[in-house]
């Protein structure tokens, strides 16, 4: 048990560096951003001077160095500064808008997990059938659609055309004010709250945006389950254990399931920051409040503040995920150390 | 990538070769077959293409914008009355250009920087592993913006921004496989016949890191397509008037609601018939490429 | 705002409604009962309650305009293109009741309506007008500058005599000054409720009326979720106007156009502010929504050829540029033939109405000829900036802008520069060759515009012009009255030379356009934001 604590604390020890690294490079590429942040927020009738007077109220004249070390020590003060495009402290933006995000990125990789994962196993078992070769195809059909596209299109038929879905309006219609805040989630919040009727609400403004994630995500998943299957079904220790006598079953999912989670997780980890990330399309075009959107409006306008805050808690995020992954390999793989 | 490294085993006459190989493979898996045909089609309009479409892609025609689809435009015309079918077209040897370079750009340096890490392990991995951490730290899509948007959006900047955020996932895989194998038994039996380090990872250990890799690099064709896509999504893709998918699904997705669906349509098609034809192909490479496949 | 009121938000409206509804009754025509509550949607983000702000956006301003009153306003008049417009000819009272100037126009009293209250209950007085244009001329950046367009630089021009009486001194009579109180920018906040909220570092409660507003203007804000909705509610002992109709109206933002064309198609929203041009023509032909396309008074989309860049020196390839633009085509495909065509007009200047159309059309063989008679008779490469913020108008303008020019062998390619770039390229340094450009002014007179646009060294002078009888012109005309004898030969003057040296040359005035789906009353403001104030429900 000490050796494990000991082995936990050594990966915390190694994720310094990388956020050591993130501050530094995201840093630097805000700096590298085209656009002068003072004279945009200046306004649309400002002169030199008052470009001058907001560069100087935002510390921009100072050289790169010394901006670099204010930052610093904002950030050993917990503060992420404030964010020009939206007004406020980018923590308090964050805090806002991921909640939004996790909650659908999180509902969405549920959703394609819960497919994907039995889809894979299902065709490794039948490798070069009809249903392998129809797995294939069909959940590659949903990787091939840009998210935005596949979301248009499902508001289109959904939304417009049938007139099933509600208004793709963020993450609850105007009918409805949000739940109390607890975690930020809203299905969890109207959960606690006991309001069935926002509960509903809020599920419904998901399913159209999580079905788009969840069809963008299939694939990787599914596919890595149905290759690391095969990989797994076909290695010299199934072979051994099916001649051992060992029942269908405990091959399967005893030894050939629990091998092939391996790069499945690996993967699943990857999809979840590649998908956090990518969000702010769908964010876009469902008009959800989550940090994608936010990052986007903030990069086009050059907001320092507010791209490094989001760089920053992303990284913080994914940090977090690594060292679950880690513990997850060792858990699973007795081959690999944890050193 | 080709498979003459993959270890040799004695096996049927016709299977031997590489060819043959890539025959049986084909005939077993009539997917495969039908994704190395379109690979062959897009290959085909990429080259000749511009030289077959029946206008010039660029050229605008405003009496003629935005009509449905018809015998003299396939595809129906745009905005500017330009033929869809033309710059859909055309559009298809930029796009295969981008994901290809992007692709192999980050297959490459994954690949290097994986073995060396998960073979020597020691600081170089503890240093390899920090950096690619880092960069797997960022939101990878924020990551791709942040450097189109620094360096500016020319076709160059979007395919190094796609194999920046792709190095990782190669190295990664590699890491893994060979960290898994550098102590398996051939591994050390061929050090003991004194072959040296180098040839131990490049001929025993790598080839074994394929297989997955076929995976990523099928599944990556299609994202750096996608990426590009959504790069164009929020106005960071190609400069107008160069005709690309992503920039004509994009712009083709505003009209939709107002009835002119084939502005984004048949783009959106082609571009995801590209990334179908890319994935389906993992599979087919992965057996392709697979030692164990072959005995 | 608060979570925890969330049951009692509801209950309380639903309160206020039958309480608050029986003395309104008489108020507010029968119509209104249809429905009590507006939903409009936008594609801007709000990212400040308060003007004032450094950074704060165009789309904020709609707060200032619903929440906050200013002293005076302007009247209104039908629009062409549907609906009112503001009439920049006639000041109303707002906040004032009345005012008069001193026959040497340098002391401009007003009188404060004495039923004056704010949120809170308070009485408006002359001190809190005071204390929000010390703030305006205080602050810097855009505020600022604005008040100093109409003269108004210095707190000490600024005097409150008593409660009901304010005063403001000018260093010269100028036609501006009265326009530029009724402009945003000059709003009147509750004084004494910002000053309990000023720290040290923030002597003008910025942080405070940020995400606060502190006015007395018709609606208040209930709600704000940064980057989702603003709901604002009445205020019912509003006496800057005719009480409006909406008891509430929620503002979501919907990034994606397409979203909110279809939400306004099936009447899930009542308006739609802003929509692209080609939502516009096609919505207008529908049963159900009323379009209004109000061309922006003193407002061109402009293509700009700078004057840094050498071949642009030459008046001959400015001239080409000029006849190769295939004018009907652009306006057309990229403005869906919204708005007013600023092409082919009379080559002789008799009045001074503006904007007006140039004297160039699309002729080929006329641009060839001035190509051959300049210095670049062989062509020359130019990169055509766009912005991507405005791509939806800019791009297919460019496209067709880049072919045609191709066929004089100006080989233009197209760049495209985000949103915060643009503003540091294209304005402030200046240093884009060839770019679109559309300035608008907010006080409508062709000088202002010219002040703007064609003097040298100022903002959108983007075209680095110089030309010392414009730069005199324009600085004889500013402040004069537009009644008096020399105004109206200077402006013409100024048309000719603009007209002659082409630094911007006109492609069409723009429109701004909203759709409507069961309410109505819209009116157009200068300041191309939305107004929520007249709006009323359609009967049904």
């Amino acid at each position: 048990m000490n050796a494990r604590l000991k082995m936990i604390l050594g990966r915390v020890a190694q994720a310094i560096p990388v956020i050591a690294g993130v501050v530094v490079i995201s840093f630097l590429l805000t700096r590298a951003l085209p656009g002068d942040p003072a004279a945009y927020f200046a306004g649309p009738a400002a002169d030199e001077a008052s470009i001058a007077e907001i560069r100087e109220a935002l510390g921009l004249d100072k050289p790169l160095i010394e901006q670099f070390f204010f930052y610093l020590g904002d950030l050993s003060r917990g503060d992420l500064g404030t964010a020009l495009s939206t007004g406020q402290p980018v923590i308090a933006d964050l805090a806002g808008r991921l909640p939004a995000s996790l909650e659908l990125t999180l509902f969405a990789l549920t959703l394609s997990c819960a497919i994907a994962i039995p889809l894979g196993v299902l065709a490794a078992t039948r490798p070069g059938t009809w249903i392998d070769h129809l797995f294939r195809v069909l959940v590659t059909a949903g990787v091939s659609m840009p998210t935005f596209f596949t979301g248009i299109v499902l508001i289109y038929v959904f939304y417009y055309l049938l007139g099933i879905a509600p208004s793709p309006l963020g993450r609850l219609d105007f009918l409805f004010l949000s739940p109390p805040h607890v975690t930020g989630f809203y299905l969890i919040d109207a959960a606690i709250d006991r309001d069935f009727e926002t509960w509903l609400g809020a599920l419904k403004q998901l399913i159209l945006p999580a079905a788009t994630l969840a069809l963008f995500t299939l694939a990787p998943i599914a596919r890595m389950t149905r290759a690391a299957m095969l990989q797994a079904l076909s290695s010299d220790f199934i072979r051994t254990a099916r001649a051992a006598g060992l029942g269908r079953r405990k091959v399967l999912y005893g030894y050939a399931f629990r091998n092939a989670l391996l790069p499945v997780i690996t993967t699943l980890g990857m999809v979840f920051s590649f998908t956090l990330g990518a969000n702010v399309l769908v964010e876009k075009v469902f008009a959800w409040p989550g940090i994608g959107s936010y990052a986007v409006e903030a990069l086009v306008v050059s907001d320092y503040a507010a791209v490094q805050g989001f760089v920053l808690a992303m990284a913080l995020l994914f940090v977090l995920l690594n060292l679950i992954i880690d513990i997850a390999y060792a858990l699973i793989d007795p081959r690999i150390g944890l050193n | 990538m080709t498979n003459t490294t993959a270890p040799d085993r004695p096996g049927r006459q016709k299977r031997d070769t590489t060819l043959g190989h890539i025959a049986y493979v084909l005939r077993e898996n009539p997917v495969t077959l039908v994704a190395f045909a379109m690979l062959g089609f897009f290959l085909g309009s990429a080259i000749f293409g511009p030289s077959l479409v029946p206008f010039d892609p660029l050229a605008t025609n405003a009496a003629r914008a935005l009509e449905p689809p018809s015998w003299d435009h396939w595809f129906g015309t745009d905005n500017l009355g330009r033929d869809v079918f033309s710059r859909v077209v055309v559009a298809t040897r930029l796009d295969l250009t981008i994901s290809v370079a992007a692709v192999a750009l980050s297959f490459v340096t994954g690949s290097i920087l994986g073995s060396v890490a998960g073979y020597w392990g020691g600081w170089i991995d503890a240093v390899l592993n920090r950096f690619l951490d880092t960069i797997m730290a960022f939101p990878l899509f924020v990551l791709a913006m942040g450097v189109v948007a620094a360096l500016g959006n020319t076709i160059e900047n979007i395919i190094y921004a796609t194999a920046i955020i792709n190095v990782p996932f190669y190295a990664r895989v590699v890491r893994a496989e060979v960290n898994i194998r550098r102590n398996a038994g051939f591994a050390q039996a061929a050090k003991l016949a004194g072959n040296s380090d180098l040839r131990i990872l490049a001929v025993h250990i790598f080839p074994n890191a394929l297989p997955p890799m076929m995976v990523q690099v099928s599944l990556n064709l299609g994202w750096a397509i996608l990426n590009a896509a959504g790069l164009s999504f929020i106005g960071l893709g190609v400069r107008p008037p160069t005709p690309e998918w992503g920039i004509m699904v994009a712009e083709g997705a505003n009209f939709i609601v107002s009835g002119e669906w084939w502005l984004a349509l048949f783009p959106g098609l082609w571009l995801m018939l590209a990334v179908f034809t890319f994935n389906l192909m993992g599979d087919g490479l992965r057996d392709i490429v697979d030692p164990r496949k072959r005995s | 705002m608060s979570q925890t009121s969330r049951r009692s938000f509801l209950k309380l409206t639903g309160g206020t409604l039958g309480a608050a509804m029986l003395p309104f009754l008489k108020a507010i025509p029968a119509q209104a009962a249809a429905g009590e509550t507006l939903v409009v949607v936008s594609g801007q983000t709000i990212n400040s309650l308060d003007l004032h702000r450094t950074g704060t956006n165009r789309a904020s301003y709609q707060v200032a305009v619903n929440c906050y009153d200013r002293l005076v306003s302007f009247g209104t008049k039908p629009a062409p293109g549907g609906g009112l417009s503001y009439d920049y000819s006639v000041i109303e009272p707002e906040l004032a009741e009345s005012w008069t100037i001193s026959d040497d126009g340098l002391i401009m009293t007003f009188k404060i309506k004495p039923d004056a209250t704010f949120w809170d209950g308070r009485k408006v007085t002359a001190a809190d007008v005071k204390w929000s244009f010390d703030r305006a001329v205080s602050v810097g950046g855009f505020p600022s500058v604005q008040m100093k367009a109409g003269g108004l630089l210095r707190p000490e021009q600024f005097e409150a005599v008593d409660d009901e009486t304010f005063v403001i001194y000018l260093d010269r009579p100028s036609k501006l000054t009265l326009p530029d109180l009724a402009v945003p920018v000059p709003f009147i906040i509750n004084a004494e409720v910002a000053k309990a909220n000023v720290t040290e570092d923030d002597p003008w409660a910025m942080e405070y009326l940020h995400t606060t507003p502190a006015g007395s203007g018709a609606y208040k804000i209930a709600r704000w979720d940064q980057g989702q909705q603003l709901v604002y509610e009445r205020n019912d002992a509003w006496v800057g106007g005719p009480l409006p109709a909406y008891e509430r109206v929620i503002l979501r933002e919907v990034p994606s156009p397409a979203t909110r064309r279809a939400l306004i198609e099936k009447g899930d929203v009542q308006m739609s502010f802003n929509i692209p041009n080609k939502d516009a023509s096609e919505l207008d032909g529908m049963a159900d929504v009323d379009v209004y396309s109000t061309p922006i008074d003193n407002c061109i989309n402009c293509l700009n050829p700078n004057f840094n860049f050498e071949p642009f020196q030459d008046a001959n390839v400015r001239k080409a540029l000029a006849y190769a633009i295939p004018y009907e085509a652009i306006f057309q495909t990229a403005a869906y033939g919204r708005g007013a065509p600023m092409w082919g007009g009379e080559a002789e200047i008799t009045d001074t109405a503006w904007p007006r159309k140039s004297p160039y059309m699309t002729d080929m063989a006329k641009a060839k000829e001035h190509m051959a008679a300049s210095g670049y008779a062989t062509g020359f490469e130019v990169p055509l900036s766009i912005s991507l913020g405005l791509a939806d108008w800019m791009e297919p303008t460019a496209l067709l802008l880049q072919e045609s020019f191709a066929e004089i062998g100006i080989k233009a390619e197209i760049e495209k520069i985000p949103g915060a770039n643009w503003r540091t390229a294209a304005l402030v340094e200046k240093r884009l060759p060839l770019h679109l450009e559309n300035f608008g002014g907010w006080l409508n007179t062709p000088d202002y515009y010219f002040f703007w646009a064609y003097k040298h060294g100022h903002l959108f002078n983007s075209s680095n012009y110089l030309n010392e009888e414009i730069e005199k012109l324009v600085d004889d005309t500013l402040h004069i009255p537009m009644d008096d004898p020399a105004y109206a030969p200077n402006v013409k003057r100024m048309f000719e030379i603009a007209f002659e040296d082409l630094p911007r040359i006109p492609l069409w005035q723009p429109a701004l356009n909203v759709a409507m789906n069961g309410a109505s009353g819209y009116e157009f403001w200068f300041h191309r934001q939305l107004d929520i104030r007249p709006l009323v429900p359609t009967s049904s």
